[in-house]
């Protein structure tokens, strides 16, 4: 349908709109005029992602003179798949109404690992392994050699591309991973590099959040993109720890023994410059007297991840006149490695600030904050110049620098904490030396500055004043809208009871009671024998889950489950996660049914749908809590009630309920879906807790559903499963309309239409 | 059964709770001979399968036990207990098909002479094909009894319009494939609480299990079983692993081990499910895959992040090879029973099971390469996934082929009916003209081309006036009937007549139907074979003909209009028949007379 939000034609692929997601158009168009920032809360099931992306490339088809690119971020690569396969139904729409003027170039990007298509490179073990096997097909040195020497192997496709120079190029499309190594597979190019370098050129950019707040990723591939942007973060209700994770380093014993390798390797390999090829150390030299900025005249496949944690100027300045000689530069990195391997060996906990922290690594080795904020770069250029390819080799150094950049560069917002062993388990002594970021501002403030408009949106941002304060930032609109259902597919309830009237909690005193153990696993048999197809449950950790499963495998619990049910459950180990989904879905699919046991917090629960028949049912075992003994945590708790005033119990509880919410929202996609979400803990039913839940869900909490027992809840779940299959009118019928067609929106001018809505 | 007797060692019981005499049950083609262990004993057997009615069975499960019963024509019975429910069935096999080849031959004995010469040799196979289907299907043994034995068909004649049934991958396909027990089998040693004995208890369904879930030890089992050790001494292996699993001490686990080659077999963790999974996850959806993700995700260098779960591994590294959790073994279990059971094959011999798991291993693996239109089909997925259902129309779902297992049942009151109603219909249909000139059919084609040239050309191939009179023709007079019914939907018709009656009525109608079908189908009539079976047809279908005026009248007065309602149609078909024979008969004298070459 096509239809006009002042003044911009929307083109959206179907042929019926949510007046929710109409609403959400209008608030984010008006962010577009003030190019401003902007928060919106919409609930999961209502079609945020389509509504997102079809306003914004209307808006540039609308406005040919000043094309705005939009660089949309997903937590995850499948998230990533699914935006892609959104997109590719709106531009099949578009190209239908506007013809070829609606082109454009939208795609994927990901890591090397998931784009090569070289047989020999695609096939290492991980991540890193495949970047050090392309760049020994592929840095410039390797390729130079390659010319005299054929028997020096090279990636035929990375010459190809290469060879085609500015010819290579990627037609108008959407692209998704698959669809760029099917197209470098065709042509004979290197998608990855092709895909790099189309970025510049692209409408629509599709990549993971790191891409733009990790310093290390983000200097090489977001580094060209124009202000003119619009950066879309998607489910970003964990943006803040995110943005807290890419700068935090952690450095262990294991680190250090490895960093120390590196080191005498490296020190070898500049002997041999030194006797072979004197010339390129001064060379080098010399280039760090210019500083750093040239950086980016290295050709492509050197490029690796960089630090744009520093300041522009920063670049531009010249490197310390003690770490430019190779030699020097070493035996910094030595002192430092020792230095670290003292702190390591305290026997008590230690707490400090960087700033203490570097003076003392002054005083002791002589090292000056200037030389630690270089160290990350001054490493880069100097396995650069040594002509180090397999980098999967070196990632224990890299990793120090990595912390010794961050540690010179800023000053407030991290803490250093020194632990000597884990607390669980006080006998094995496990030193560790952790940098940890408090302030999720820190990560996300060049985003913020560098582009126009930066929209943050998720199912659950409540409550949505804190983020602005979390992320630091001033956002020209902040809705959080309400779900408008045609009927109620949403049935929450607070399970407080188990079938024997006791009380059900995760609490750390009644967790390991064998009593709610069992009334969890009564509350699952129960379910499994009363709900259809999917069940998904999620437990608070891993180590929960683990324990509670094996408990319900010796009682028996589980084998009554199996009768039922087939069972999937997350590991640690993804590989194994992925069949288990997988297999999950087919079980679904086959109308045998199952149940998928999973983690808050976890890999599933941060980005898999359980939409439809995938999940008729979400059980939240427990309150999600973080683990509040963590020292990171408490450091951060402090630092956040310091500066942002923000109580500790308050962001806990916040914390604990998003993640929550989080997990039981994937169960509804539509409003034609329905599923129900039982919250298994005595403390939702307090008001505290529970009133931190999103509108959409709290809407449909009746107060009979607060405090149940097992008997009741399955009493509640037959009675709804039953009214949810009759057949129902699905515009809504009488009252308000909740499916609006092209006629309606002509009907409504924009006035009225916030009276139809709420 | 393949050597044409069966041996089996059985107890005979006089009654079911009786103990019973333990002995050797033989079967042959024509008796079974029961021979006591004790020379001594009187109860020994020797009865003739022409004899024996039918047989009964228990139901396979763990505490009972299996017994079969065979019950002869004077009233008495045999009962015998096997020791395993797989010799049971084996005998309860060979029984069923020297029962109905015993039966028939006996019956049917005298008149087979006088039957049409058999002019196809069988095959064994397909003999015991065809009495397996008239086993399953009790009308069509009926029919068969009727009808062929009857001599009015020959066999061959009446296989040959059920071919279909005979297609031996048609018959396999219709049966429905018994999925795996949703049971993780664990080892629960069971102690007897004097000594460290502990005992285990493994079956074969648990050995096919084990080796399906654990590809580590079926291989193991291929490899050492029989050149290295036992089968025994293999198993004894597996449960003392298993048994130190579940005390999940990993050091003992790891330094057993370390002593022990082929227990770190078990012991370790399983590197073919594994690899296995590794390949799996190249088809996997990839709005699923999280091992993507991983490829992607910067933060979580070795040492970068925060581990603020407190889900740290601990990994003490030499012993992780040898943890395992229930965790994995679940998932891997759930695969397992998802997949279903894969192989074809009888779950008692360890061996070819271990084989056959391994070789249909190997057909995936050779499946992969031809994955093309995988990729395809998960793209299409994908993109179907993405749309949101109800903001559009609803998009056609592929339809799954109707499987209807009684077809009868589905039809039963709807054909007699619509086949009655359309006589009517078509009877006050006016008459056609046949013969027409030159100018009138000119007319009648520029009609409807005019016709086309203003409406348009639409594809229906029916005119939907046409159409419309059809339908109410067909569904009128199954509202109408409905309407006397009342309002029991389960009630039809042929439900309220008397047992005997529709029994009666139904057996009729369907060999009418058959005979009807033969008949039809000889025609035109070019060889004397033709000749005389239609002959033969027609006498068959005359003697039907007063049974059904018969059924007619015996039904109480308040049936008597449904009853005649439904005996009409297959009345009027008779007719149809009859009347074209004796046409046929009328033209073929006629002819011959002119033509003293032609057939008879």
């Amino acid at each position: 349908m096509k239809f006009q939000i002042e003044d911009v034609t929307v083109y959206f692929p179907y042929d019926h709109i949510y007046p929710e997601q109409y609403a959400y158009m209008v608030e984010l168009k008006r962010a577009l005029d003030a190019k401003g920032h902007c928060l919106l809360e919409m609930p999961t099931g209502t079609g945020k992602t389509i509504a997102l992306l079809s306003l914004i490339t209307s808006y540039t088809l609308s406005k040919p003179s000043n094309p705005i690119k939009l660089l949309y971020c997903t937590r995850t690569v499948h998230e990533m798949e699914k935006t892609l396969a959104e997109l590719k139904l709106l531009h099949k729409y578009q190209i239908q109404h506007l013809g070829p003027a609606a082109r454009i170039l939208a795609l994927g990007l990901s890591s090397r690992k998931n784009l090569c298509i070289n047989p020999s490179v695609v096939s290492a073990e991980n991540r890193d392994s495949v970047d050090a096997a392309c760049r020994k097909l592929t840095a410039s040195w390797v390729r130079a050699l390659a010319i005299e020497n054929p028997n020096i192997p090279s990636c035929e496709f990375f010459e190809n591309y290469e060879k085609a120079a500015s010819d290579a190029v990627l037609p108008p499309g959407v692209y998704t991973l698959q669809d760029l190594r099917v197209f470098g597979k065709e042509k004979g190019w290197c998608p990855y590099f092709l895909a790099r370098h189309m970025v510049q050129f692209a409408n629509v950019v599709v990549y993971s959040y790191q891409y733009l707040l990790d310093p290390k990723v983000a200097g090489i591939i977001s580094k060209e993109m124009q202000r003119e942007s619009v950066v879309v973060f998607d489910e970003a209700h964990n943006i803040d720890n995110v943005c807290i994770e890419a700068l935090s380093v952690s450095v262990r014993k294991q680190t250090l023994e490895g960093a120390t390798r590196n080191l005498s390797k490296m020190s070898q390999e500049i002997e041999r410059f030194k006797a072979t090829d004197a010339g390129r150390l001064r060379a080098e030299y010399n280039r760090l007297v210019d500083g750093l900025a040239q950086r980016g005249n290295l050709p492509l496949a050197d490029t690796w991840l960089a630090n744009p944690a520093l300041p522009d100027d920063i670049l531009k300045e010249a490197v310390p006149g003690n770490i430019r000689r190779a030699e020097h530069f070493l035996s910094v990195l030595r002192r430092l490695v020792q230095y670290l391997k003292g702190r390591l060996q305290t026997e008590n906990v230690e707490k400090e600030g960087p700033v203490t922290f570097v003076a003392s690594i002054n005083a002791q080795v002589g090292i000056d904050q200037k030389m630690l904020k270089f160290c990350y770069d001054r490493l880069h250029s100097l396995m650069l110049t040594l002509e180090i390819t397999d980098t999967d080799e070196f990632l224990h150094i890299q990793t120090i620098c990595d912390f010794a950049t961050l540690v010179g560069t800023y000053t407030r917002g991290f803490s250093i904490i020194i632990e000597p062993f884990d607390e669980r388990m006080p006998h094995i002594p496990d030193p560790v030396l952790q940098l940890s970021c408090h302030d999720a501002s820190l990560a996300i403030k060049p985003v913020f500055e560098r582009f126009q408009s930066v929209v943050i949106t998720s199912g659950t941002l409540s409550p949505i004043d804190l983020y602005p304060r979390l992320l630091n930032f001033n956002p020209v609109v902040s809705r959080s809208f309400t779900m408008s259902l045609t009927r109620d597919c949403i049935c929450p309830m607070v399970l407080t009871r188990g079938s024997d009237q006791l009380p059900v909690s995760t609490k750390f005193d009644l967790r390991s009671d064998p009593g709610v153990e069992r009334n969890y696993g009564r509350l699952l048999l129960e379910m499994v024998s009363v709900v259809p197809d999917g069940i998904v449950c999620f437990f608070v950790s891993y180590s929960y889950m683990d324990g509670i499963v094996n408990s319900w495998h010796e009682s028996g619990i589980l084998k009554d489950i199996m009768q039922h049910k087939l069972v999937f459950i997350e590991t640690q180990d993804v590989v194994e996660t992925t069949l288990a989904l997988d297999n999950y879905r087919k079980a679904c699919d086959c109308g045998r049914g199952a149940v998928f046991f999973s983690v808050a917090r976890g890999k599933v629960a941060e980005g898999i749908d359980f939409d439809r028949h995938y999940g008729r049912l979400v059980i939240m075992f427990g309150v999600p809590f973080q683990y509040t003994l963590s020292r990171i945590l408490l450091a951060r708790l402090e630092y956040l009630r310091e500066t942002f005033q923000i109580k500790e119990g308050d962001f806990l509880t916040f914390d604990a309920l998003r993640q929550a919410a989080q997990c039981v929202g994937r169960v509804i996609r539509s409003k034609a879906d329905y599923g129900m979400m039982i919250f298994a803990d005595k403390r939702y039913s307090r008001h505290d807790k529970r009133s931190k839940l999103p509108g959409w869900i709290l809407s449909h909490l009746r107060d009979a559903h607060l405090n149940l027992s097992t008997d009741m809840a399955v009493h509640i779940a037959r009675e709804f499963l039953r009214k949810m299959a009759q057949p129902y009118d699905k515009t809504g019928g009488s009252g308000k309309k909740t499916l609006l067609s092209q006629e309606d929106l002509e009907k409504m001018g924009n006035g009225n239409f916030s009276d139809m809505l709420f | 059964m393949t050597d044409g007797q069966v041996i089996k060692r059985a107890r005979y019981k006089s009654s079911v709770k009786d103990f019973g005499v333990p002995g050797v049950l033989k079967m042959t083609r024509e008796r079974f001979f029961f021979m006591p262990n004790d020379p001594k004993s009187s109860a020994r057997l020797n009865v003739e399968f022409r004899l024996v009615k039918g047989h009964k069975f228990t139901k396979e499960g763990s505490n009972k036990q299996a017994l079969l019963n065979l019950t002869v024509d004077q009233g008495g019975n045999y009962i015998f207990e096997f020791d395993t429910f797989s010799d049971r069935d084996a005998c309860r096999e060979y029984v069923a098909t020297a029962i109905a080849v015993s039966g028939e031959a006996g019956r049917a004995g005298s008149e087979r002479s006088a039957a049409p010469l058999q002019d196809e040799q069988l095959s064994h196979a397909e003999m015991e094909r065809r009495i397996r289907l008239l086993q399953e299907d009790s009308e069509l043994q009926k029919l068969h009894k009727q009808l062929v034995i009857g001599g009015v068909l020959s066999e061959a004649e009446f296989w040959a319009t059920r071919k279909k049934l005979l297609d031996e991958n048609a018959s396999r396909k219709s049966k429905q494939q018994v999925g795996l027990r949703n049971d993780m089998f664990h080892v629960k040693p069971s102690s007897d609480g004097q000594s460290n004995k502990v005992t285990f208890n493994l079956t074969p369904e648990i050995i096919h299990q084990i080796f399906a879930e654990k590809p580590a030890v079926r291989q193991a089992f291929l490899n050492f079983v029989p050149s290295k050790m036992t089968e025994k001494e293999f198993w004894t292996k597996y449960s003392r692993a298993e048994y130190l699993h579940s005390t999940k001490n990993v050091v003992v686990a790891a330094a057993e081990a370390a002593e022990d080659d082929e227990l770190a077999v078990f012991l370790k963790q399983d590197d073919m499910a594994a690899s296995e999974a590794r390949r799996k996850i190249r088809r996997v959806d990839p709005t699923l895959d999280m091992e993507a993700d991983e490829g992607d995700d910067y933060t979580h260098l070795p040492d970068h992040g925060l581990s603020c779960d407190g889900s740290k591994d601990v990994t003490d590294s030499p012993y992780e090879l040898y943890r395992r959790s229930l965790l994995q073994e679940l998932n891997r279990h759930a695969a397992v029973v998802l997949e279903g059971r894969a192989i074809d094959v009888e779950l008692g011999d360890t061996r070819s099971v271990a084989e056959a798991l391994a070789r249909s291993k190997q057909d995936d693996l050779t499946d992969e390469v031809s994955d093309g239109n995988i990729n395809q089909e998960r793209l299409d997925r994908i993109s179907r996934m993405a749309e949101i259902d109800d903001l559009q129309a609803p998009r056609d779902l592929a339809v799954a082929p109707l499987c209807i297992k009684d077809p009868r049942d589905y039809f039963d009151s709807q054909q007699a009916n619509a086949i009655k109603s359309l006589g009517d219909t078509l009877a006050g249909a006016k008459q056609m003209k046949c013969s027409l000139s030159t100018a009138e059919a000119y007319g009648s084609l520029r009609d409807y081309i005019s016709e086309i040239k203003t409406s348009g050309l639409n594809d229906s191939i029916v005119k939907p006036e046409v159409a419309l009179k059809v339908l109410n023709g067909l569904t009128q007079s199954i509202s109408s009937t409905k309407y006397h019914l009342g309002k029991n939907p389960h009630e039809s018709v042929l439900d309220r007549l008397p047992y005997v009656a529709k029994q009666e009525l139904l057996h009729h109608w369907m060999s009418i139907q058959e005979l009807l079908k033969h008949f039809w189908s000889s025609y035109p009539i070019t060889t004397t074979h033709l000749f005389t079976k239609v002959s033969r047809l027609k006498d068959a279908m005359s003697q039907i003909y007063p049974k059904l005026q018969e059924i007619k009248e015996s039904v109480q007065s308040d049936f008597r209009h449904q009853v005649s309602l439904l005996v009409q149609p297959m009345l009027q078909a008779l007719d149809a028949a009859f009347a074209h024979y004796d046409a046929d008969i009328q033209k073929r004298s006629a002819k011959s007379g002119e033509r003293p070459n032609g057939f008879v």
